[in-house]
């Protein structure tokens, strides 16, 4: 199934782009989709500790179940202010 | 298009709109309120001694505003009669420019200043954007906390730091 990864701020620029639609398949959560971003993107992988997620604007947790389209965000340590 | 009482935006920022939203409510009686404080963040010059030149701030959008809807919950929560408004600029910034504008009124002062005070913890806490500084000499992005509105701890520093 494919769910869209969208990046902010480090992550978008390791990525160089904003958002990736990926294939991920059945039964994925947020973690399993981190963990084919990581292996695409190896420099991203040491981020993972200080991360925190949101599945369609609703943060959620790594363990979360996705379903078809969902909109996956990892979310940097946040600096608004 | 002025601004509504909880939103993220690409224009200068304007304290006396967030005043008037927070002040003149169709659904209140004027003169409920006795005291509203304000908080504006702007954009330093200087930081971690290197002088900032701007900063580009970006924002998951569509979760910013969950984040500011939950941190108003939070300030009903804790002191109801309370209102909040929070709206927090995004786009490329320089020093002396407002990021973040803050209006929190309350019959009475004193919940005013915590409510506003709390408002601006848990932003930085937990509102999902982000400022690349750009320095004389290179760019970094700044990382604060990692979000998550359901940390009890983080929740009870903001109010400690607005109680205090």
């Amino acid at each position: 199934m494919q769910v869209t990864i969208r990046l902010f701020a480090r992550l978008r620029d390791i990525a160089g782009a904003a958002d990736l639609v990926r294939d991920v398949p059945e039964g994925a959560t947020v973690e399993t989709a981190w963990q084919a971003l990581a292996t695409e993107f190896p420099a991203m992988a040491p981020h993972r500790a200080a991360l925190s997620a949101a599945v369609n604007a609703e943060y959620a947790r790594f363990t979360r179940g996705l379903v078809e389209r969902d909109e996956v965000v990892f979310l940097p340590p946040v600096s608004g202010g | 298009m002025p601004p509504t009482l909880l939103s993220i935006t690409r224009d200068e920022l304007d304290l006396a709109a967030l005043v008037r939203l927070v002040t003149e409510h169709s659904d209140e009686p004027p003169g409920r309120h006795g005291a509203v404080v304000t908080f504006l963040g702007t954009v330093r010059g200087e930081n971690l001694g290197r002088r900032v030149l701007e900063l580009e701030y970006q924002a998951y959008e569509p979760l910013a505003v969950r984040a500011f809807e939950i941190i108003a919950a939070e300030v009903a929560d804790t002191w109801p009669a309370a209102r909040l408004a929070l709206q927090h600029r995004i786009g490329t910034l320089r020093p002396g420019e407002g990021s973040v504008a803050i209006a929190a009124a309350s019959p009475h002062r004193a919940e005013a200043f915590k409510a506003c005070r709390y408002a601006i913890e848990r932003v930085k806490q937990i509102a999902p954007i982000w400022k690349r500084e750009i320095f004389e000499g290179g760019d970094a992005w700044i990382e604060g906390a990692t979000a998550d509105p359901s940390d009890s701890v983080a929740r009870r520093a903001a109010r400690e730091r607005a109680c205090r």
